[in-house]
């Protein structure tokens, strides 16, 4: 066992490492190589020889388009946990404010009648996100503590009561007929249609790539080292002239605004959206997926989001001895989490600092107890 | 001499807690003053109340002719308050230049930066031959010249040390109170907490005694050195 895992460590350490010393150009190769093989796999031409990988209970482009989302969540919510430190168990609180503004803007089934394109409500959904995500942040974020995993849990399940009872937001019977993304192609066909998944999925994983190069960006500056600072050790940060307050809320709102995105672009293909589409659970599996893959570190998160994503759509079909696998999904799925907590807390692909903290941490829980 | 930190009457909360009962204080500029006291008495409260970590329940706090009572801790940095805190106050998870980068965050005049750095480096050379490794593995003294070293990259006019020679060796507490002369003498105002009594009253100008939240005795370094009462508290003499 021991053996195994010491196996697997110095394997893992030898392709970072590998990977750290490669010349630029290598890098950049294999990045665009996983890029290409990632727009080209909703393909069957492709696919199909890819072996047991497709999922066969559903459409594997459907599949693909589900789990975008979920990685966009994740990377999201990466910024929020990850990066800053702060603990929201509401994130997809936010997917639905952002699902919801794009309904409410352009179904003709809204009380507004303001049937807006999407491409127009699109904005106004980050930017309402965004909105709550400060309203939501401004008075929990000053306070130290759990107030603000509460809070967000409260905010979650506020969104989800209100989307369930209120006349005003449909409850179950929701918004249909939301419209489709812009875009024809020349024969005048519309892009975005009701029966191809693929340039949907297409869309999202674009935005991934442009969302993950601003975060990247955004985590390589001076923000960036605020939110380590205040992750590693808030009173630290204060006493080093940290404005603590200022970097955690801009944290909690551009996650927040991510989430919302990812909400828009799901009302966009998915034509309907109802008080169905929002689960509790979905919060708290976002936030397993970035702890699964690594808290703290942007690749790690696009891992985790995709495998839990994929991992449960995989379940789909599956029959065991005459028990529909999928049912069980979230049971598998817990153990998966509490033998990784176990083996290996910093998550798949840790990030350094990440890992230090945990080593940190260690050391004062045998100090103090 | 001009008073740099001037604390009038300072009341502190811990939920309905009471740790500071009403306390005043002035440090002036080019002094070290230290500030002594068992476990418990409130010195690290003091501290916090004066670096903005805490909010005061009452009381007044200046520092440079300004009341900052109600000021956040950030800008308070801003204005060249620094603290050093308690224990292993640094960032475990960045490196020792990071932490020292860390520690000039508020400043933009990279060149004078980088002047500072080589000064900090020079004063420790134990963090300049550590440059890379990580905080949190660095030894319980390294922590503690870290935690220094990156509060004098703010390039402070006040420095507050709290402990900063507390769980090392001899030869390092003769060191580390060492730098402390040298750094005052370079310019800096220092207020000192410390368990080390001894040192702390032979290097201050002036100290103050703290009881559970309450000053109840200041001096010169050297009157309280000799106070019979202090000797038998904090100096281990009867
Ligand atoms: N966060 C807190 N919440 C509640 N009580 C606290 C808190 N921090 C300190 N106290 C209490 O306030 C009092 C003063 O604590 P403080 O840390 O200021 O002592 P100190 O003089 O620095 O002691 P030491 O020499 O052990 O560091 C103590 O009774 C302590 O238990
Ligand atoms: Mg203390």
């Amino acid at each position: 066992m021991n053996s195994v895992r010491e196996w697997i460590y110095t394997g893992r350490h030898a392709v970072a490492e590998r990977w750290h010393n490669a010349p630029r150009w290598t890098r950049w190769a294999v990045i665009g190589a996983v890029i290409v093989f990632f727009y080209a796999l909703p393909n069957r031409e492709f696919y199909q020889w890819l072996g047991p990988i497709p999922t066969t209970g559903s459409n594997f482009g459907q599949v693909l388009f589900t789990i975008s989302i979920y990685v966009l969540l994740a990377v999201g919510l990466n910024i929020v946990v990850g990066f800053a430190g702060l603990l929201d168990l509401g994130y997809f609180g936010f997917f639905a404010v952002g699902a919801y503004t794009v309904a409410v803007f352009t179904s003709p089934s809204s009380d507004l009648k303001t049937l807006w394109p999407w491409l127009l409500a699109l904005p106004l959904a980050i930017a309402l996100t965004m909105v709550s995500g400060v309203f939501l942040g401004t008075p929990t974020l000053r306070l130290r503590g759990d107030y603000l995993a509460i809070v967000t849990l409260g905010f979650a399940e506020m969104i989800r009561v209100a989307a369930t009872s209120s006349e005003f937001l449909k409850g179950q019977r929701g918004f249909n007929q939301i419209p489709h993304p812009p875009g024809s192609y020349s024969d005048g066909k519309p892009i975005f249609g009701v029966l191809d998944p693929r340039p949907y999925y297409w869309l999202v994983l674009t935005v991934i790539i442009l969302v993950v190069i601003g975060v990247r960006n955004l985590n390589r500056s001076r923000v960036g080292r605020a939110w380590i600072s205040i992750r590693e050790d808030e009173d630290a940060a204060q006493l080093m002239g940290v404005p603590t307050f200022k970097f955690k809320l801009w944290a909690f709102a551009s996650g927040a605004a991510i989430g919302g995105l990812a909400g828009a672009l799901f009302a966009g293909k998915q034509n309907f959206v109802s008080s169905q589409n929002l689960e509790l659970l979905n919060s708290i599996i976002i936030l397993a997926a970035v702890i699964l893959g690594g808290s703290g570190n942007i690749v790690g998160a696009i891992v985790g989001g995709g495998l839990v994503a994929y991992l449960i759509e995989r379940f789909r079909g599956i029959e065991f001895f005459g028990v529909e696998l999928y049912e069980y999904r979230f049971m598998f799925f817990g153990l998966i989490l509490v033998v990784m907590m176990i083996f290996r807390p910093q998550g798949l692909i840790p990030n350094r600092r990440r890992a230090a903290e945990f080593k940190d941490r260690r050391k004062e829980v045998i100090v103090g107890g | 001499m001009t008073t740099l930190l001037e604390i009038e009457d300072v009341s502190l909360l811990y939920g309905r807690i009471k740790a500071l009962h009403g306390i005043s204080l002035t440090v002036d500029e080019g002094e070290i003053v230290a500030l002594i006291g068992a476990n418990g008495a409130g010195k690290s409260t003091t501290m916090r109340a004066i670096s903005g970590i805490r909010p005061v329940a009452s009381g007044r706090i200046r520092f440079d002719g300004e009341d900052i009572t109600k000021l956040r801790a950030d800008l308070r940095v801003r204005r060249g308050l620094c603290q050093a805190p308690e224990g292993r106050g640094i960032f475990p998870g960045m490196t020792v230049m990071e932490n020292l980068d860390m520690g000039a965050y508020t400043r933009r005049d990279r060149p004078e930066v980088a002047k500072d750095l080589a000064k900090v480096l020079e004063l420790f050379p134990r963090l300049a031959e550590r440059r890379k490794q990580v905080g949190g593995t660095l030894s319980g003294g390294e922590q503690q010249m870290l935690a220094v070293g990156r509060a004098l990259m703010s390039r402070p006019k006040l420095l507050l040390l709290d402990e900063p020679s507390m769980g090392l060796a001899p030869m390092l507490i003769q060191q580390i109170f060492s730098i402390i002369t040298e750094i005052n003498q370079q310019g800096t105002t220092i207020l000192l907490v410390e368990q080390n009594a001894q040192q702390a009253l032979a290097r201050a100008h002036r100290a103050y005694v703290l009881e559970t939240g309450r000053i109840v005795k200041e001096g010169t370094g050297a009157e309280l050195l000799h106070d019979p009462s202090v000797k038998e508290a904090y100096l281990g003499v009867a």
